[in-house]
């Protein structure tokens, strides 16, 4: 445990002091700088208002931006530490494979979770300040999917990094797994494909694997209860799961993924070439 | 103490290493040998148990690979390029320690005998001190805990002539307790630090050699050197060695060259061979 940690605390002082860090925070931070800035808090959209308005707004582009810059961030310094070196020197030190991986993962999530849910903690303070009220139950569900959603895509980096031999490798697998997720959203090719008479229940099932559409759904859940906007699809999931079974569902199924992802990408280290 | 047997490494269709067996006892210093691409990184490194293999490798009868935290607690590891750590060098010195159960104390301690002070770049990144420091660093961290092995790739390369001297004096103290693989391109750079040759070609072991140890690794060469004119190169290449002008017109020089690092001296020197009027390397007693 004490070498996990020692990994852990080391992975989070790099991260600190490299440049991707720095953009990330700015990003986060920025978002909910002018997201205040703009006056939406006093805007009205689906009978929403005030800070409600602001976190809807905050998640939907939290979920546009988070995954692939974890993606590319961590399969980045991973598989970049492995090509320059970093890992010859390092794993020649009394560390176990076991404490090293998962202490990078622990260090990692800490260093990609803080930034996001410090400035939804920041957007509570500065509301509470403006007399605005705070719901609670929204930003306690929001900061758990942003954790799921960390989770996952971190986990996803992780297996991708265990798996490309090279930078340039890992970042272009990152980066097809992205795409590749945001096109199976139901905007793009859910759409056509049930345009193209494919059967529904396989647009729906594809679109439940899609951790990027669960995150969708579930933030729209919250001030969608019915899913109107989904429209038909909507039958089969809350048949499915019920409203709040879906919410738990949107939570539970990404952090699986991202930990199994990553439970996958760790017997794959372990059984390799370390450096 | 160190086994290989039948190893093997292949990358994809190159066979790196094929069918090494060796035995190195304590207290044995070998010369790892050999071109580019001869194996000697893939060998340490299977050593460190860092690449997966055919046959095996044991340390004091231990697997690296499955006895990892046991097994690399005995290693001390420096490699040849530093890594680009961009941890500061403090937190680099209290992780290592911290893993290898030793007192960061004695890696400062080292690293300062090694003429490096590390109080004021504790701070500072690791990868932005220059090749000398990071080097010492590593070689602090190496020989700054009880290592039964330890495993050098070109341990002295960018080391000044008085770090140098220090390094062979620190390897000296550990001589009789450990065992030491020191990897080069060419043999001139580490035959006086060894007492046994190992070459490697295309992945097998070509040369398996004992040498004279007669050169003690903690002795010195009282060295005079006379020119027959003032040569400014020559006079700036002997100041770093930390030679005195005892003349005052730079024509005779006086200093002393640490006993494994004859060789390289009497490399350097003779690139001045023409100005040179007279050299005279007497050993000192202990």
């Amino acid at each position: 445990m004490k070498q996990l940690w020692l990994t852990a605390k080391l992975d989070i002082v790099e991260s600190l002091r490299a440049r991707w860090f720095q953009i990330y925070t700015l990003v986060f931070g920025g978002i909910v700088a002018l997201l205040f800035l703009f006056g939406l808090t006093e805007s009205r959209v689906l009978g929403f208002i005030g800070l409600s308005r602001l976190l809807v707004t905050y998640i939907q582009l939290t979920m546009a931006i988070l995954p692939i810059f974890v993606l590319i961030t961590t399969v980045r310094s991973v598989a970049g530490d492995r090509e320059a070196g970093v890992f010859e020197y390092l794993l020649s030190l009394p560390v176990s494979l076991s404490a090293w991986f998962w202490g990078k993962i622990v260090g990692r999530y800490l260093v990609i979770f803080a930034p996001v849910f410090l400035a939804m903690v920041a957007s509570v303070v500065i509301a509470i300040a403006m007399g605005i009220e705070v719901p609670w139950n929204m930003f306690g569900y929001y900061t758990a999917l942003l954790a799921a959603m960390a989770a996952c895509f971190l986990g996803i980096g992780m297996l991708i990094s265990a798996l490309a031999r090279s930078t340039d490798m890992a970042q272009g697998a990152a980066f097809m797994v992205w795409l590749t997720l945001l096109l199976f959203l139901d905007l793009i090719l859910l759409g056509v494909m049930i345009q193209g008479k494919v059967a529904p229940e396989v647009a729906v099932g594809v679109a439940l694997a899609n951790p990027l559409q669960v995150f969708r759904t579930a933030a729209l859940a919250l001030f969608d209860p019915q899913l109107i906007v989904l429209g038909p699809s909507a039958f089969v999931i809350l048949d499915a799961f019920g409203a709040a079974g879906y919410m738990v569902f949107a939570l539970a199924y990404p952090a699986i993924l991202g930990v199994g992802a990553a439970f996958l990408g760790y017997q794959i280290f372990r059984r390799g070439d370390l450096p | 103490m160190i086994r290989f047997q039948n190893v093997s490494k292949t990358f994809r269709r190159a066979r790196v290493l094929d069918g090494i067996d060796l035995e190195i006892g304590l207290g044995e210093r070998v010369a790892l040998i050999g071109s580019n691409g001869a194996g000697k990184t893939t060998l340490i490194r299977c050593l460190l148990g860092e690449y997966i293999h055919d046959g095996t490798v044991t340390i004091a009868d231990r697997e690296p690979r499955r006895h990892r935290t046991e097994v690399l607690g005995t290693i001390g590891f420096v490699p040849q390029l530093p890594p680009p750590l961009k941890m500061p060098v403090g937190q680099l010195i209290d992780f290592s320690a911290s893993l290898c159960g030793t007192d960061a104390a004695r890696i400062h301690d080292i690293a300062g005998r090694l003429g490096l002070d590390t109080a004021p770049i504790l701070d500072r990144q690791f990868v932005r001190l220059s090749g000398g420091m990071k080097q010492k660093i590593l070689i602090a961290i190496a020989l700054g805990r009880q290592a039964k092995v330890l495993v050098m790739d070109e341990p002295a390369a960018n080391l000044d002539p008085e770090a140098r001297k220090i390094f062979f004096e620190l390897l000296a103290e550990r001589q009789n307790d450990a065992t030491m693989l020191i990897s080069s391109h060419r043999l001139n750079e580490v035959s006086t630090l060894v007492n046994r040759v190992i070459e490697l070609d295309m992945g097998k072991v070509v040369l398996d050699d004992k040498v004279a140890d007669d050169v003690s690794l903690s002795g010195l060469l009282a060295c005079r050197v006379t020119t027959k004119r003032p040569e400014p190169a020559l006079a700036k290449a002997l100041t770093t060695w930390n030679f005195r002008d005892v003349a005052d017109d730079g024509t005779a020089w006086e200093g002393e060259v640490a006993g494994p690092d004859r060789l390289r001296f009497v490399g350097m020197i003779s690139r001045y061979v023409a100005v040179i009027d007279h050299v005279s390397l007497t050993e000192k007693a202990e």
